[in-house]
């Protein structure tokens, strides 16, 4: 990889530290919350609220499903070439009860995943432009 | 008073990849219902499209299209838009006016021409479209039936030769469909042997996109029998509900559900949800059903729409398949006209051709297709953003 700098691949949706956050609101009065960021109209049907706070989701949960992409999907993706298949988890976070999909870390394949298996957000590289390495979220499997 | 309205006629364009025109398609599925419907066009005065967004203006203003093409006859028109929905929505709009007394006979027609290849977002840096991000991201569509799969093989043991079993069953019945546009038998070793697309679907477990067009000729009751078709098949219940925060299954095109964490919340799953107010409309349980024609996007989903209808406990659909149960003779055959494994999604027709195929069922009119004393069908679908429809048929 370059000395380029890195970049969130989208502004605003994760920290950038090592232990990364995906970063969601939560609703002041119902407590519930979102991902990616709601900050107009709370989407429960019994809240009103317009008032949200800006909270960094849970960086740990467990795999819900998972699967791969064998073929380069179409643009905005940008692919390598040659494509290299990835693996994608839908993991669910505890604490908020919902699930968020992203890639799983390179060099990580399916056959390494199973339902349940706990996880954690990390950085990696999406793509890269020609002035920086373009960083979002992947699921790594916890080892220890 | 009943909720009630009679299916006159039924008409479909076969599926395929033509390339015409979708009003090329609506027309000839429209001309066959009025035909087998034994109206004349000019006696209809409501035109219900489904819309299509692939074809430009007269894809969105699909009701007054078709109307203009069969010739401006003074009839009132509705366009409705809702995914896969989309014909199920137009079906409730004709349902509306027919019970309100605005007419006696509508037609619903729905018809699509699909473009070539992958259909994507618009470019630039669209962060606030899911869409875009999905596929920034790297998530296409077989992504989240993948997901749907792989879950069904963790938790409830499903395997590979499952999926590939449904592929199988549904290739054979549909063979024998006119209207279907694959219809050679596919065997386990072909689906085996199709290149993996998003593990642990292959290329042959995830249906494509046809051109295609189905048509319904419905009306009250009162005009049924005033024309001697008092025992047509019945249009008995329409659900076409929303789902309920916070939805637990991550959708298409979504990053993430909702959040389940406030007090009072549940999780709810939508497919699951949807025929619940068919089954209530209609006044009949899942245990009355014969037959049911469910969005087979991808082979697994055929299960997992077994059990949201509940035509089969959480996790037992692959025991009934195993049984032979869901194929033609078995005690709850799924999917006769062959499913989305052989004709391919046609959006705006496909909610459609699901009624079209009951009708025949019902009519005893299937041949070599026929459910032996079919009574009771229930069609599934689901689409985008939120769309999704179960609507019961019965005799
Ligand atoms: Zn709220």
């Amino acid at each position: 990889m370059s000395d380029k700098p890195l970049a969130p691949a989208i502004e605003g949706w994760h920290t950038m530290e090592v232990k990364p956050h995906l970063i969601g609101t939560q609703c002041k009065e119902c407590g519930s919350y979102f991902f990616p960021k709601n900050t107009a109209y709370c989407r429960n049907p019994a809240c009103d609220s317009t008032e949200f706070s800006e909270v960094e989701l849970s960086r740990t949960g467990h795999i819900w499903s998972y699967t791969n992409a064998c073929y380069k999907p179409p643009e905005p993706f940008v692919a390598t070439d040659p494509f290299k298949p990835y693996a994608i988890a839908a993991v669910q976070l505890e604490k908020e009860q919902m699930v968020v999909l992203g890639q799983v870390i390179e060099g990580v394949e399916c056959e390494q995943l199973k339902v349940g298996m706990p996880v954690e957000l990390v950085l990696e590289a999406l793509h890269e432009t020609d002035d920086d390495i373009k960083m979002t979220w992947k699921w790594k499997p916890v080892t220890r | 008073m009943s909720n009630e309205i009679a299916i006159l006629g039924v008409g479909m364009h076969p599926w395929g990849k033509w390339g015409h025109n979708f009003v090329q398609y609506g027309v000839a599925a429209a001309r066959e219902a009025l035909q087998d419907a034994n109206v004349p066009w000019q006696d209809v005065k409501f035109v219900s499209g489904g819309a299509t967004v692939r074809c430009g203006y007269p894809g969105y203003v699909a009701g007054a299209t078709f109307a203009q093409a069969l010739g401006w006859q003074g009839a009132e028109v509705n366009t409705s838009y809702a995914a896969c929905a989309s014909g199920s929505q137009a079906l409730a709009a004709a349902r509306n006016k027919i019970l309100a007394g605005g007419c006696d006979v509508a037609l619903v027609v729905g018809a699509d021409t699909t473009p070539k290849g992958f259909l994507a977002p618009a470019g630039g840096y669209r962060p606030e479209d899911p869409d875009w991000v999905r596929f920034y991201l790297g998530i296409t569509n077989p992504t989240y039936f993948a997901l749907y799969a792989r879950r069904r093989m963790d938790l409830y043991g499903d395997t590979l030769d499952d999926f590939a079993a449904v592929k199988v069953k549904n290739s054979r019945i549909g063979s024998k469909n006119p209207r279907a546009r694959y219809r050679k038998c596919f065997t386990a070793e072909d689906v085996a042997a199709s290149a993996m697309v998003a593990d642990p679907l292959r290329l042959m477990d995830i249906c494509a996109t046809s051109d295609g067009g189905a048509a319904l000729i419905v009306s009250s009751v009162e005009y049924a029998q005033r024309i001697g078709k008092g025992d047509a098949p019945r249009v008995a219940a329409i659900s076409t509900t929303t789902p309920t925060f916070a939805s637990s299954v991550v959708e298409m095109p979504d990053i993430a559900t909702d959040s389940a964490a406030a007090a009072g919340v549940e999780a709810h799953a939508f497919r699951s949800t949807l025929p619940l107010k068919a089954y209530e409309e209609a006044g009949i349980g899942p245990e009355d059903v014969d037959l049911a024609e469910v969005y087979d996007l991808s082979t697994a989903l055929e299960l997992d729409w077994i059990e949201d209808l509940r035509l089969a406990p959480r996790g037992e659909a692959a025991a009934l398949l195993r049984a032979g149960d869901t194929a033609i003779g078995g005690k709850i055959p799924v999917n006769v006209s062959g499913g989305l494994a052989c004709f391919g999604e046609a959006v705006p027709a496909q909610a459609l051709a699901q009624i079209c195929e009951l009708t025949w069922q019902l009519r005893g009119e299937a041949g070599d297709r026929q459910v032996a004393g079919a009574r009771v069908g229930i069609t599934a679908n689901q689409g985008l953003f939120g769309h999704g429809s179960s609507v019961i048929v019965k005799r």
